[in-house]
Parts: structure tokens; C-alpha cells; sequence
């Protein structure tokens, strides 16, 4: 066991890791960060993406001790600094873009890498850039619906209803 | 997972020291290297990650070249060869989803060498060069068949050149469940002649189609290979497709790719 140094959500955290500690369980069981969920821990379903200096990253797949140094955000990173709901979070919450809410904090990271990328995508954009997330309640309508809502356009008509 | 040592050593020389040991093996990422490992298909007990070493990393002009990193991710790839040879930056785009793309590398692609991945398309279809820490290998004699290379036990590549085209395009035909081509289909034109690389389809792995590259190379037109059909033996065949649909697709994909060459 090695400890392991990054930047979560703006703070200078450490923690124990062995080689095989995966991203996910350092967040999860090393700092107690729960909100960052393991669905398939096979690298298909997106529940566990995380921002690693900004950039989306399956946390299941990827070993901390790679990560040493870096910038983590997570879905706790999310909310305004009072607490309250940050803007994609309220979005999800307002057009109820979640259904079990499993894959909800990936579905939100993923969210915000896009609209750090592309602040006002298209609807087949929003579908495109989530592809690696997947909702098995299959809500995506409202899911994208919230993108929407969350990048500021039109969340009412969406082209494939 | 079984447990291992984890070292990250910051040169090629430091990295192809530890990779002396039979029980080490090169880390360039992980996005299929550590499914497998979860999987126990693949258990080394030392794992050297590539990814801090700051000389595999990157792309950059070189002439009439593109020299791109090994550890350059999907992502890096995208954005930043977009310029000098888009057909390559459209490539990388397509692979797995925007979170793979954000660690997947070029060199652990073609170390893998999945037949359905694919850069080993790109390569091939350019004709490129596979740099590694002890040599320049050709493309056309890197991919020896399914998840077998020419390299060496302990050899990495550091980097690949790829000979930018005059025009080129890579048609995939998307496996959307696991994002790999179904089949997929790199053209790129020379003024010495066409080049025709196929990935997804065949057992054997990538593969030039050298009947295409011949009619292409007298005329550079979807039109021009309309009448070609590509044998269906030695094709992939499980339940997304059939043998003879992957070899229909191999000429379908090739035309669309020839229409959108530039």
C-alpha cells in the first residue's frame, strides 16, 4: 500500500492504494465519496465517470496510482458551493432526468464534460457525446431533455418524439 | 483483480529496463488491458504504465509526416491531427466513447491488435511506421494476426509516423454495442498509388484488399470498384453478422470511403 495524493473537488486529499486500487474504490471507500457509482465495473455502462483534469474518465477503469497529482471531480463537486443544486443538477432534477437514479452521477459528469466542450450542443450531439452512459431504466428522453434545459436552450420539443 | 506492483517510470530507457523482467507488462491506458485483468485473462505481477513518460506523448509535423505519441490518447488524437490530416483525427473520434477516448492510446491499440479495432486500419492504410525503443517497423510487416504483433517480448513502441495522403477517409460500419467496427474500411491516396485497409472483418486481423487498391489506383472512384467483390473466406462470422455480410460490407465500406475521401 502506497499513498496516493490528488486534487477532489478543489481539495488535497491522500489515501491508501494498492496497485490494483481502482479509481472507483479509491473515491468510494478511500475518501468516502459514495455519490460515484459502480454499475457494470466492466467499462460499459458510464455510472462511475468522473472529470480527471477536466476530461471524462470511466473510474472502474483506471488505477489510482496512475492519477497520482491529479484533478478529480466528482458528482459531490457538483452542487454550488452553498450546497444547493449546481445548474446541471437542478436541470436532471427539473425535467426528471432520472428514473432509479443509478446512473445519474454519470450521466451528470458526462454532461458537464460536454458542455465544458460544447456549450450549446444539438440534440443528436447530446445523444451522441453519451453514448458510453447508460440508462437501463431507459430514461433518456428526460435525460436529454435536462441537457437541454442545462445548456441554457429549449428542452420542450425534442426531434425524436 | 489480482494485485501487482505498480511503477511509472518518467523515460523509455527507465521503462525498458523494468520490462527486462518476464512478469512485467506495459500499461499504455488500460481501456481494454484492465477489463481483462479484471477478468483474470491477464495477471502480470509488475505493471509499467507508459503514460508519464513525456517523450511518447503528443503529435507533431515532421515534413510530409505525422509523427504521433504512443501514449497520444483518442482524445489528444482528435483534436490535434485534426489539422494536418483530418482522416486520422475523424478516426480516433469514432473509437469507444468520449470517456475511453479520454485514456485509450494509440500505442495500446496497436500492441493489442483487436481485429476489430480501429487505428490498426489507419497504419495499415497509410502505410505508416511503428517506432519503437529498439527499431522502425513497416506496417505491412507489424499485424501477424489476431492480437499478434512483431514486437518483441519487452519492446514498446514509442511512437508512429504516419505518411499524411493526399486524400483519405475511414468508413466504419459501428458495432454499437461494443463501439469496435463491424467492420471498417481506411483508403489513402498517394501520388505512388492507393492503399486499402480493412479491419473488423477478417480472422486474421487487419488486411490490405489488394484487388480494390489496384482498380483504385488507376481510377480513384467509388464507381470503379462497384463491380469487385471480396472473398467471404477467413470473414468473421458471429451473431452481429455473418462471414458472407462482413465481405459485402468490405466493398460497401470501401465505396463510402472513397466517397468521402478529401
Amino acid at each position: 500500500m502506497t499513498k496516493v495524493n490528488m486534487t477532489v473537488n478543489g481539495r488535497a486529499v491522500s489515501a491508501e492504494a494498492e496497485g490494483r486500487t481502482l479509481l472507483s474504490s479509491y473515491l468510494r471507500e478511500g475518501l468516502g465519496l459514495t455519490g460515484t457509482h459502480v454499475g457494470c465495473d466492466t467499462s460499459q455502462c458510464g455510472a462511475c465517470v468522473v472529470l480527471v483534469d477536466g476530461q471524462p474518465v470511466k473510474s472502474c477503469t483506471a488505477f489510482a496510482a496512475d492519477l497520482e497529482g491529479a484533478e478529480v471531480t466528482t458528482v459531490e463537486g457538483m452542487a454550488n458551493p452553498d450546497g444547493s443544486l449546481g445548474v446541471i443538477q437542478q436541470a436532471f432534477q427539473d425535467y426528471h432526468g432520472l428514473q432509479c437514479g443509478f446512473c445519474t452521477p454519470g450521466m451528470v459528469m458526462s454532461t458537464a464534460a460536454l458542455l465544458a466542450e460544447n456549450p450549446k450542443p444539438s440534440e443528436e450531439e447530446v445523444r451522441h457525446y453519451l453514448e458510453g452512459n447508460l440508462c437501463r431504466c431507459t430514461g433518456y428522453q428526460n435525460i436529454v431533455r435536462a441537457v437541454m434545459a442545462a445548456s441554457g436552450q429549449d428542452a420542450g420539443a425534442l426531434a425524436a418524439e | 483483480m489480482h494485485n501487482f506492483e505498480f511503477v511509472k517510470p518518467s523515460t523509455v530507457a527507465d521503462a525498458v529496463a523494468v520490462l527486462a523482467n518476464a512478469e512485467a507488462q506495459p500499461f499504455a491506458g488500460g481501456q481494454t488491458l484492465i477489463p481483462s485483468m479484471k477478468a483474470r485473462l491477464n495477471a502480470p505481477e509488475i505493471l509499467v504504465s507508459l503514460t508519464g513518460i513525456a517523450e511518447m506523448n503528443g503529435v507533431r509535423r515532421d515534413g510530409g509526416a505525422l509523427v504521433v505519441g504512443a501514449t497520444t490518447t483518442h482524445a489528444a488524437v482528435a483534436r490535434d491531427a485534426a489539422s494536418h490530416f483530418p482522416a486520422l483525427a475523424a478516426l480516433a473520434g469514432q473509437i469507444g466513447d468520449p470517456a475511453v477516448r479520454t485514456r485509450g492510446t494509440l500505442g495500446g491499440s496497436l500492441a493489442n491488435n483487436d481485429p476489430s479495432a480501429c487505428y490498426p486500419a489507419a497504419v495499415l492504410g497509410t502505410g505508416a511506421t511503428i517506432v519503437t525503443n529498439a527499431r522502425e517497423i513497416a506496417a505491412d510487416d507489424y499485424f501477424q494476426g489476431m492480437f499478434t504483433t512483431a514486437l518483441d517480448e519487452g519492446e514498446i513502441i514509442t511512437s508512429v509516423r504516419f505518411p499524411i495522403p493526399e486524400k483519405a477517409a475511414y468508413a466504419k460500419f459501428l458495432q454499437p454495442a461494443s463501439r469496435f467496427a463491424l467492420t471498417g474500411v481506411f483508403v489513402a491516396k498517394y501520388a505512388s498509388g492507393v492503399r486499402v485497409a480493412v479491419t473488423g472483418a477478417s480472422e486474421g486481423g487487419v488486411f490490405r484488399w489488394a484487388e480494390a487498391e489496384a482498380a483504385l489506383s488507376s481510377g480513384f472512384d467509388a464507381d470503379s470498384i462497384g463491380r469487385l467483390s471480396h472473398p467471404s473466406d477467413g470473414m468473421i462470422a458471429d451473431l452481429h453478422g455473418t462471414a458472407e455480410y462482413r465481405a459485402h460490407l468490405v466493398r460497401v465500406m470501401t465505396q463510402r470511403a472513397v466517397r468521402a475521401a478529401h
